[in-house]
């Protein structure tokens, strides 16, 4: 009889970790770690090798609820630690769960930096546009005169867009989703987990305790066609509940178009993905709800480029092809040397 | 070897002390550099002092720009640069008032003549020429016309002025070369090598270095020549190494020896940088140097690869460490090893960039939140760099801790003789990491071994998944916890696994008798001054011994059994007094310190005169 032992067939339920999830009841972040759980068992990679690696938020609570490697590090430099793992263990499946303050505030250096160093990572970012384990001051991404406890009078600073962010730095993957929109969430996580480079993704999540209804346009049944606008590689920007209406570049500035009277679908911009130029997917981040722009959702720009973590180990490999192996012996006695009887 | 015979009386020597010294764009360090590397390959035991100023160009000829390069060397074993200087090397009016006050009385004094012009002597502050005023007549002054004489060698390469301006250092060492006796090879060998795509300037270098020489043979004005003979060293083969450079190589033989990738996460910062300049030479040593985007980034980027299993190194100075300091808690708190290299510098804040001093040793003890304890270790010279790295990941590896290792500015760019050890000489450390399985029970990365150690499980490995993270701990499982009894049995646990690392060091030993009247304590790179000023009391009688200590946390178990069998404790710092106020808490003894933060490392004289003065109350 022979024994044959299958690759075990992982269910979402095997990537949670025995901890009690601690997050407040409502909290857009269970959809995600929801989402996230029944991604992993789909890309193939076992859960050994897989690593979760984040800041300090209510976000960054998510690897003590995943049964897989995980690191809960400091403020902001999760994406330092990614680095440094991914650069000696290239192997690794590493993700990076980081928040709008943690990610665009306090740790803003290193998420710029591991995003233009293309290392193999996979960032999420949960946008809630507050900070929500401090209890509820302003973040980066809260809109202008925001009233919080740390601004009674109204945000006075111009708040940062996560993917014009991303883009700015030539991110190679960048995509957008949204907690309750779960089908979109776990597709763009996974599309995300196979693009080889740093994928950045931004969900807009919310936080039901101190920003209650923040993303309340772009999710609300009766609005959510008309406020946001499903990207797909090659189509047409189309969006509106008949999807009737469509986004039109003017010049250099986008326009929103209703079909009809003259306007056909060919009149629309058609979305491109891959275009190795990234201005027209940095129009895309640039529209928004409050400007009268349905906010586009989905993957902005997904191109290959050189990554980080390769080149590195290829720098290793190409001077031990050329020098050989490392030989301490013949390091320590390099240079000038004599020798006393 | 050149062949040419002296025609001059050659005096012998025992020691001698040569500074170069001119404008930051005169070539000093290359010229003592090239100096110090033939007198080692002579023989000599060798100590040096590169100082050199913060800013990369300061204004030609002022006394901000003034770089130096001091060799001392010795048919002796010699522990320092040298207190006083034999042989001062002026290349133009700002070094030669800068640096005067170093010269011994009747000392040779070499001057390049043609820089002592109007306006030279104006932006050294000069009233009247000193080469003509008579205030250098107890010196034995050669001044030459550096300049024009190596124009004039250098006739016919082709070059500018201004390249045959730059070939004027290598007529200063031909000089310095004969004065002292040197062969002309190793540095004709290193023209060859750092020049040779560039011929027309390898030979103009040749000719300057040589009419150098010739010109020393030939002047009358310079009567004899000295001959400093080969030093009784251990037998052994040797080479030169500078600090930053024996650290590196301790840290890759480190890594070879317990099987190891070796990753440095770095930001550039003086006088620390050079240690990943060496490491991004050796790629094929399985080395991966990160230049991160700043200080936080590379502490934090090692730790990531600590996480992941192997050898991780940060290296920085004073205001680094500074940025470091909530990485190196997140590395206590996750119990992983990690190196952390502060070469200080004199602070506080940016301070004193290139300047040396140890005045971070509290930084190292204590500069974090909470109770935040690790492994403190210092090099006490450039070769010990070597060994100290790897005592350090020993430490590191086998208590699961990060560890800091202290050197200073001093000793990084300083360089002496390294005996060159034998791979069977070294002591791997061995590593192991929890095996896979797969029985279903949950990981705990928090149960310790008898060091406390917890185990190193490395991502990867089926059924060791785990967290671990800068929240409290509940001991063996890792769960986060906020149980008080809990934090008070792990904050008294980190403590008492830091503690338990004195079980695992040497005894400390004293150099002289094992009681007496005084007893120096000294840590880091003031060891060789304080060794020499010791050795030179007792030599007269006095009684003193000398205390080094490498371990600063823990101290060694036999420290204060050691203090207590002096009458009086003197601790020499290059700050305001933190050993001492370690020893005087720790030992309750009366420690009395003596302490410089000039930014310049101790005199032996001083240190004799101090311990004399102490002797005689």
């Amino acid at each position: 009889m022979s024994i044959e032992t299958p690759l075990p067939v992982l269910k979402p339920t095997d990537f949670a970790s025995d901890q009690d999830v601690r997050w407040c009841p409502g909290c857009g972040d269970y959809s995600i770690l929801a989402q996230m759980k029944k991604v992993l068992p789909t890309l193939g990679v076992p859960r050994e090798k897989t690593v979760f690696i984040s800041g300090i938020g209510c976000s960054s609570r998510f690897p003590y609820y995943m049964n897989t490697y995980g690191v809960h590090s400091i403020h902001g430099r999760a994406p330092a630690v990614a680095t440094g793992l991914k650069c000696v263990r290239p192997d690794l499946q590493v993700w990076v769960i980081t928040g709008d303050g943690d990610g665009l505030s306090i740790g803003g250096n290193h998420l710029m930096h591991a995003i233009r160093r293309n290392l193999d990572i996979n960032i999420v970012l949960f946008n809630n546009r507050i900070y929500g384990l401090t209890k509820g001051q302003y973040s980066p991404t809260s809109p202008l005169g925001q009233k919080t406890k740390s601004t009674p009078m109204g945000a006075i600073d111009n708040p940062l867009h996560p993917l014009s962010i991303a883009i700015g730095c030539e991110a190679t993957f960048v995509a957008r989703s949204i907690d309750t929109n779960i089908n979109h969430l776990g597709e763009t996580l996974k599309r995300a987990a196979e693009h080889p480079g740093a994928s950045f993704v931004e969900v807009y999540q919310n936080c039901n305790v101190f920003n209650d209804g923040a993303w309340d346009y772009a999710k609300d049944r009766d609005t959510k066609l008309d406020t946001t606008l499903e990207l797909q590689h090659g189509k047409p920007l189309l969006f509106g509940k008949l999807r009737e209406k469509g986004i039109r570049l003017n010049g250099m500035n986008p326009e929103v178009v209703e079909l009809g009277k003259g306007i056909t679908e060919d009149d629309l911009l058609f979305h491109d993905e891959r275009s190795p130029e990234p201005s027209l997917a940095y129009l895309l981040s640039r529209m928004r709800y409050e400007d009268g722009f349905p906010e586009p959702i989905g993957v902005f720009r997904c191109v290959d480029a050189p990554r980080y973590d390769a080149l590195i180990n290829g720098q290793i490999e190409e001077a031990t092809q050329k020098r050989g192996q490392g030989d301490l012996e013949a390091l320590f006695n390099s240079g000038d040397t004599w020798t006393v009887e | 070897m050149d062949t040419l015979a002296p025609h001059k009386p050659i005096a012998p020597l025992d020691d001698a002390t040569v500074r170069f010294c001119g404008d930051s764009g005169d070539g000093m360090q290359l010229a003592g550099t090239q100096f110090t590397n033939t007198s080692a390959l002579a023989g000599n035991d060798v100590a040096t002092f590169p100082d050199f100023p913060a800013e990369i160009r300061a204004p030609r000829g002022t006394k901000a720009g003034v770089s130096g390069f001091q060799v001392h060397f010795s048919s002796n074993d010699i522990y320092t640069p040298g207190d006083t200087v034999d042989a001062l090397v002026a290349m133009n009016p700002a070094a030669l008032v800068t640096n005067l006050e170093d010269l011994r009385d009747g000392g040779v004094l070499i001057i390049n003549k043609d820089s002592f012009d109007k306006k030279g002597l104006e932006q050294a502050g000069y009233k009247s020429n000193p080469l003509e005023d008579g205030s250098l007549s107890h010196y034995s002054m050669h001044p030459v016309e550096m300049t024009k004489l190596n124009r004039l060698a250098v006739e016919g390469f082709g070059l500018t002025q201004k390249e045959a301006d730059l070939c004027r250092n290598f007529f200063a060492m031909g000089l310095v070369f004969w004065l002292y006796d040197r062969s002309l090879e190793p540095t004709l060998r290193f023209i060859a090598q750092k020049f040779g795509k560039r011929p027309e300037v390898a030979e103009a270098n040749t000719a300057s270095l040589r009419a150098g020489y010739h010109y020393g043979e030939t002047v009358e004005a310079i009567n004899t020549q000295y001959h400093v003979a080969a030093a009784k060293l251990p037998p052994g083969k040797y080479r030169n190494i500078m600090g930053n450079t024996a650290l590196a190589y301790g840290l890759l033989a480190a890594a070879k020896l317990s099987g190891k990738r070796l990753f440095l996460g770095a930001y550039p910062i003086t006088p620390a940088s050079d240690i990943l300049h060496e490491l991004a030479n050796h790629k094929n040593f399985d080395v991966l140097t990160f230049q991160a985007e700043d200080e936080i980034a590379a502490i934090t980027s090692a730790i990531g690869a600590s996480f992941a299993g192997e050898m991780a190194v940060t290296a920085s100075s004073g205001p680094g460490i500074a940025l470091k300091a909530e990485g190196m808690g997140l590395a206590v708190m996750t119990e992983l090893p990690l190196l952390i290299i502060s070469v200080q510098r004199g602070g506080p804040s940016t301070g004193l960039p290139t300047k040396t001093e140890q005045a971070d040793l509290m930084q190292a003890l204590y500069g974090r939140n909470g109770e935040c304890p690790l492994p403190v270790i210092a090099a006490s010279g450039p070769a010990d760099c070597f060994h100290a790295a790897q005592e350090a990941w020993r430490i590191a590896a086998r208590f699961m801790t990060p560890v800091i290792l202290l050197t200073d500015g001093y000793i990084a760019n300083g360089s002496e003789p390294w005996r060159i050890p034998q791979l069977s000489e070294l002591r791997p450390t061995e590593i192991t990491h929890p095996a896979p399985t797969d029985n279903g029970d949950a990981f705990l990365p928090y149960l310790r071994n008898e060091r406390l150690a917890r185990p190193w499980a490395v991502p990867g490995t089926p059924g060791l998944m785990h967290r671990i993270g800068g929240l409290e701990k509940q001991d063996v499982t890792g769960n986060v916890s906020y149980d008080p009894l809990n934090h008070q049995h792990m904050v008294d646990t980190r403590a008492r696994k830091v503690a338990l690392v004195a079980d695992d060091i040497p005894m400390q030993t004293v150099d002289g008798p094992a009681s007496g009247d005084l007893l120096v304590v000294s840590w880091g790179g003031t060891y060789g001054a304080c060794a020499t000023a010791v050795h030179k009391v007792q030599h007269h009688g006095g009684s003193v011994a000398h205390c080094h200590l490498r371990y600063l946390n823990p101290l060694p178990k036999n420290l204060g059994e050691i203090l207590g069998n002096y009458k009086q404790i003197l601790v020499p710092e290059l700050n305001l007094g933190q050993l001492r106020m370690l020893l005087r808490a720790t030992y309750l003894v009366d420690a009395i310190g003596h302490n410089k933060v000039q930014g310049k490392p101790f005199s032996v004289g001083e240190l004799v005169e101090k311990i004399e003065h102490l002797l005689s109350t």
